[in-house]
């Protein structure tokens, strides 16, 4: 049996349809909220168990305890902040009220307004990300919160819109296929990138191991410069097809907006795909790291603190092409000189990308080249 | 957001307590409580492991299997 929830116990927070259709028949006696991409996608991953054991948008007391010790208050590890912001002054209804969050003008869930409260936004900002520095993305976006935050449960009762519909399962449906393929051991690979060869060995080496491989792409939110949504899909999708063992192979998307809060984010990672039903996590140099906020180890090392998270780290150096060893290979394996080495980071990737040279096939698979290269423009403006 | 003080006081034998002090001295851990909450996470997040139980019920497992099938992910 693949892994158990984290928590224990997966969470459903969709409305059945008939309710669905009594709240859309009376939708005018409940207070209103607009909500923010972010928020939108945090309600479905709510909804949908991603984020169990949570029901609903944090209170003072689960964000309290999140921040101080890095756990829910029963004592479930949980790193990172689930909040819904809003501007006390352009709201209203109130605390004990029952309103619709809306996005993009359609009604996404009904929420129990539990409490209204406000926070300290570098406290926040200090205890997630370890700096209150606003050139840190995260650190800016947590400057940039609402003055208020509002806690309570939320029921999902419409759809996100999803331009990648098929690439999309829930953690039920990502349990279901573990289950039906006959696999135990799950490792996830989480990315935001398309893949160069080194990606490849790290996934292979660590699918050695388990009896699944799950490649679970994030989907939403990135920066000028990084390769769209759907070039990421569809070069894994070539690689995939060519290069991996299609009975021990599956990718689905996450949609999530990154916080790039390194070690703690990394935990966040593995509770998102135990959820989904994984044993094991790839937690590769800098993970969910930006600029040189984090120690390039600090992802792994964080791990130690939670004895039962109920996932296990599998740690990696970065692999690179060695000229010596004439192969992809890590620090760990070869100690040759770095002179020897050829290290392919994503942003030299991008770099090679738009200069138009061919990467060599130590760097990247053709076929991953090729699909890039069908596209007009790779890269997000 | 102030940090509440959560805690009970749990009696062990004091040599036992002696035993930790001593084996935690230059790891980690600050505290005796510190290293016996960890111990105590581990001892039961690995019973918890020993308890998996199927989390949707068979006809929730149906409906998953037909997307699955529609999507190409089951034969």
């Amino acid at each position: 049996m693949v892994n158990r929830p984290h928590g224990g116990r997966l969470i459903n927070r969709t409305l059945s349809q008939k309710t669905t259709q009594r709240v859309m028949d009376e939708i005018k006696e409940y207070g209103r909220m607009d909500i923010k991409e972010v928020n939108a996608v945090d309600v479905g991953s709510i909804a949908d168990g991603t984020y169990s054991p949570l029901t609903g948008f944090m209170t003072s007391d689960e964000l309290g305890s999140v921040l101080s010790k890095m756990r829910l208050p029963d004592d479930v590890p949980w790193t990172i902040p689930v909040v819904l912001d809003v501007n006390r002054e352009l709201m209203d209804f109130d605390e004990g009220e029952t309103i619709i969050l809306y996005y993009n003008g359609e009604p996404l869930a009904r929420m129990h307004v539990d409490e209204l409260f406000s926070f300290d936004r570098k406290e926040y900002a200090r205890s997630v990300f370890g700096t209150n520095d606003e050139a840190h993305p995260g650190v800016k976006r947590v400057m940039e919160l609402e003055n208020t935050l509002v806690g309570g449960e939320v029921e999902m009762m419409g759809e996100l819109p999803n331009p990648y519909k098929d690439y999309t399962l829930t953690p039920m449906e990502t349990r279901v296929l573990f289950k039906e393929r006959g696999w135990k051991t799950i490792v996830a690979f989480q990315t935001r990138n398309v893949s160069h060869v080194g990606h490849e060995f790290l996934q292979k080496t660590a699918a050695t191991f388990v009896d699944g491989l799950f490649i679970n792409p994030v989907i939403g939110k990135k920066k000028a410069g990084d390769f769209k949504d759907e070039v990421i899909l569809k070069t894994y999708d070539e690689l995939i097809r060519n290069y991996y063992p299609k009975a021990m192979t599956h990718m689905s998307i996450l949609r999530y907006e990154m916080k790039y809060a390194g070690p703690k984010e990394a935990i966040h990672h593995a509770i998102m795909r135990k959820n989904f039903g994984c044993t094991h996590i790839i937690i590769g140099r800098d993970h969910a790291g930006v600029g040189n906020y984090y120690g390039p180890f600090d992802a792994q090392e964080i791990f130690k603190e939670f004895p039962d998270l109920g996932m296990e780290p599998m740690a990696f150096q970065a692999f690179y092409y060695c000229h010596r060893c004439g192969n992809i290979v890590n620090s760990k394996i070869c100690d040759h000189d770095r002179q020897f080495h050829d290290s392919l980071s994503g942003t030299k990737m991008r770099e090679m990308i738009r200069t138009g040279e061919v990467p060599e096939p130590y760097h990247m698979r053709k076929e991953v080249f090729e699909v890039i290269r069908s596209f007009d423009k790779p890269f997000l403006e | 957001m102030a940090e509440e003080r959560k805690h009970t006081t749990v009696s062990i034998p004091l040599p036992l307590y002696r035993k930790i002090k001593e084996r935690i001295e230059g790891t980690g851990f600050t505290s005796v409580s510190d290293y016996v909450t960890y111990v105590l996470r581990e001892v039961l997040a690995s019973l918890e492991e020993d308890q998996k139980e199927e989390v949707f019920s068979e006809e929730e497992e149906e409906k998953v299997k037909e997307r699955l099938r529609a999507l190409g992910y089951l034969d």
